[in-house]
């Protein structure tokens, strides 16, 4: 009993697993994403920052009423004379830290969105709050749209995007290049402005990269012989420079490939055209309809042999609802 | 298809467990109040490298599996041609619709800025890329779908009612005022149930097609619910990120959903003093074993091609809750393959109970447990987040408790028992 069911059933299923399957195979053969290296960008340099956190501070003065962004108190600090944010947050975009291994050896580090080529957050927002402008790279977030489902949170391998957890009213924080605020008045981002040693260069990516190419050449054994962002999950505008392995700067070692290349894949592949959830449907439709028809046939025998029967249960209970 | 294959449970509705769920209910609506005026912050322990908590994993993620039972007995009845399995639906639509009704509600109360879901409907801001944006529509269209076929047992209900309450409580408040009762209202209420008669047969008509449609959309996000952690390249453990998750999400819910209305189905026949329904329930126990197979063979190769296998052996922390998922799923199974055991209830039960236990654990394991976002973060559930997720619970199973008692939603214990000696 019920082997042709079973089969069609397994059928069902073993086709939701080869869509799947065509959707791997697919996944090499479709077009890379293409860096685009006239977006606007940051590099930073982190034998040159002296860590007295100017670009913080420029950071929140700028941004901190259209970013929605609040001083940070620290425990020691009663009065709250100082903005002492410990990490990233929903008030700080960006944050210098101190990584000591030694005496001799340290090094400081600068956080903040690496605005992605191929940004997760974009791939995963619901209702497009996170995009990436095509001409300036820049990844934006747009307060009005953002139902915070904080999935942008999940998707981020820099984990850079972050909530107001606090607030009644939250919303998403990161860094926007200025897009909105010193962008638009000067041209440049505040921290790369402000910053009194030129750790932080702002400009085009190609340019940047040129630069950071010629650093690396021209100070052979000052730099660790890589340019964090230049490759990393398929390139990022944010690039680094350091002296010390990036590892221990807080930046994790990353492929090449962007995790929302091989996501979305999966996901085309399944909703193609939306041409596999209509085949699905009007299969259903197609069996359960047949079926409906085979049970109507035999019902209708067995309905009036049933019928007198039926009649005299029905009154004893019946379905009256107070 | 008859109407007259249910029957409301006639009972008293308010018994001890009704007042204990209620104060469940009244403490997770108070928190969530609370959550609404001071933040999420002040309620729960989610923070920004655990964006996702026991709202998410629990609520929505796990909550719509253990809803599944009305889409594993659709596809059971109208697609496997078991018609006589049909009198066990309208619990399982019952149930399935709260599930995702609070489901939705859950997620409402964990996002940020529910204010702005407007935008879901707004064409220019659809983002086809996202998983998210994909369960989220289903959740709603499947949502409404429950909703339209749970509509029929409104309706007979209505078309029979004589009203009885709701006339004694006119007379009641009309006498209070010393005033007749004016006939418009009689009129009305007639009215009503005409309408209730007039849309009956023409629901029915169509709604063969809506139910394949409560088909079609489960299988669709139930698949993008594993879609959703595909993005997490870096943060999910390997033991559990591959491109199958879509495909083993989808398999995972089709045998909880039948797990889920074997256990229903004892649970209420048990609360209720009803006869258990053996023999549907071991029909049902006969396919779980086989969709487990397939998913647990997906799992073991998938892990095999990608090198995985040793990492799942090794006893660390991610080791040992996956050999647990694994060995609950795998464990219900065995017990299920035996037809002795199908035969007993409390087997059924037992096995039933292992199987969703472990499925669920696999979405626990996949949205939280093996979710590890880097050095630093920790997650554990504020007792507050906890309360509001049993008051969610909680009422679920007041609403069913409550509606099985005012509507036909229960198999008629008559036609059961006849269908079991034409069977026999
Ligand atoms: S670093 Fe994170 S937040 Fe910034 S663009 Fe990339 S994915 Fe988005
Ligand atoms: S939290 Fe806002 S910006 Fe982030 S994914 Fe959700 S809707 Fe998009």
């Amino acid at each position: 009993m019920g082997k042709p069911s079973r089969r069609q059933f397994l059928k069902l299923i073993g086709a939701t697993g080869a869509a799947l399957m065509v959707g791997r195979g697919g996944a090499s053969a479709s077009e890379e994403h293409q860096v685009n290296n006239d977006t606007l960008g940051m590099l930073y340099d982190a034998t040159k920052c002296v860590g007295c956190k100017a670009c913080m501070s420029a950071c929140k003065r700028v941004n901190s009423d259209y970013g929605s962004l609040s001083y940070e108190k620290a425990t020691f600090d009663s009065d709250g004379l100082w903005d002492a944010p410990e990490d990233l947050s929903g008030s700080t975009r960006t944050l210098i830290k101190l990584f000591k291994e030694s005496d001799k050896e340290w090094s400081y580090v600068k956080y903040s969105c690496m605005h992605c080529q191929k940004p997760s957050c974009v791939s995963v927002c619901p209702v497009s709050a996170m995009t990436r402008d095509k001409i300036t790279g820049i990844v934006d977030y747009n307060k009005n749209t953002c139902i915070g489902c904080r999935y942008c949170q999940v998707a981020c391998a820099f984990n850079i995007p972050k909530f107001q957890w606090e607030k009644a009213i939250p919303q998403i924080v990161k860094c926007d290049l200025c897009k909105n605020t010193n962008m638009v008045r000067k041209g440049i981002t505040a921290c790369a402005e402000t910053c009194p040693v030129g750790a932080i260069m702002f400009g085009k990516r190609k340019d940047l990269l040129d630069e950071a190419k010629k650093r690396l050449a021209e100070n052979p054994g000052r730099y660790v012989n890589h340019i964090y962002g230049e490759k990393e999950l398929g390139g990022t505008n944010h690039l680094y420079l350091s002296a010390m392995p990036f590892k221990k700067l807080g930046l994790p070692v990353l492929k090449h490939e962007a995790p929302a290349e091989f996501s979305e894949k999966i996901q085309h592949t399944i909703y193609k055209g939306f041409i596999a959830p209509v085949a699905l449907y009007s299969t259903l439709c197609f069996i359960a309809v047949k079926n409906m028809k085979k049970g109507r046939a035999s019902e209708d025998e067995e309905q009036a042999l049933k019928n007198s029967e039926q009649k005299k249960t029905e009154t004893e209970h019946g379905e009256d609802v107070e | 298809m008859s109407h007259d294959e249910y029957q409301t449970y006639r009972a008293k509705i308010l018994t001890p467990s009704f007042v204990v769920l209620l104060v469940l209910t009244l403490i997770g609506f108070a928190l969530i109040a609370v959550r609404f005026i001071k933040g999420i912050g002040a309620v729960s322990n989610m923070n920004d490298g655990y964006p996702w908590g026991i709202w998410i994993t629990y609520d929505v993620a796990t909550g719509t599996a253990i809803a599944c039972g009305g889409y594993a007995m659709a596809i059971l009845i109208y697609i496997r041609n078991r018609m006589h399995y049909h009198p066990m639906i309208r619990s399982a639509i019952l149930t399935s619709m709260f599930g995702y009704g609070l489901a939705g509600f859950s997620v409402m109360v964990d996002v940020g800025r529910p204010w702005n879901a407007y935008n879901f409907f707004i064409p220019s801001k659809w983002q086809a890329n996202s998983a998210m944006f994909e369960v989220a529509v289903c959740v709603m269209a499947y949502t409404t779908v429950l909703l339209l076929e749970f509509l029929p047992t409104v309706l007979t209900a209505l078309e029979k009612t004589q009203w009885k309450t709701l006339q004694l409580l006119l007379d009641m408040v009309y006498s209070r005022m010393g005033m007749e009762r004016p006939e418009r209202i009689g009129d009305r209420l007639d009215k009503v149930k005409d309408l209730a008669a007039w849309l009956k047969p023409r629901l029915d008509k169509v709604l063969i097609f809506i139910i394949v449609l409560g088909i079609t959309l489960p299988t669709m996000h139930q698949s993008s619910l594993g879609s959703l952690l595909l993005i997490a390249s870096t943060k999910l453990h390997p033991l559990w990120y591959t491109g199958f998750l879509p495909l083993l999400f989808l398999i995972n819910c089709m045998f909880i959903g039948y797990s889920i209305a074997i256990l229903e189905s004892v649970i209420s026949c048990y609360a209720f003093k009803r006869p258990f329904e053996t023999r549907e329930l071991s029909g049902i126990a006969r396919i779980i074993p086989w969709l487990t197979i397939i998913w647990l063979s997906v799992v073991i190769g998938d892990l095999a091609w990608r090198g995985q296998l040793a990492a799942a052996v090794s006893f660390d922390f991610y080791s040992r809750f996956f050999l647990l998922e694994f060995c609950l799923v795998a464990g219900g199974s065995l017990l299920m393959f035996s037809g002795k055991k199908r035969e007993s209830i409390r087997w059924l039960f037992v096995s039933a109970a292992l199987i969703v236990l472990g499925g669920a654990l696999y979405r626990f394991n996949v949205y939280l447990i093996g979710f590890n976002p880097g050095k630093g973060w920790h997650y554990f559930p504020a007792l507050a987040e906890l309360l509001i997720t049993v008051g969610i619970v909680a009422f679920e199973i007041l609403g069913y408790q409550v509606i099985v008692k005012i509507l036909p939603v229960l198999p008629k214990l008559h036609t059961r028992q006849q269908l079991d000696a034409e069977k026999a």
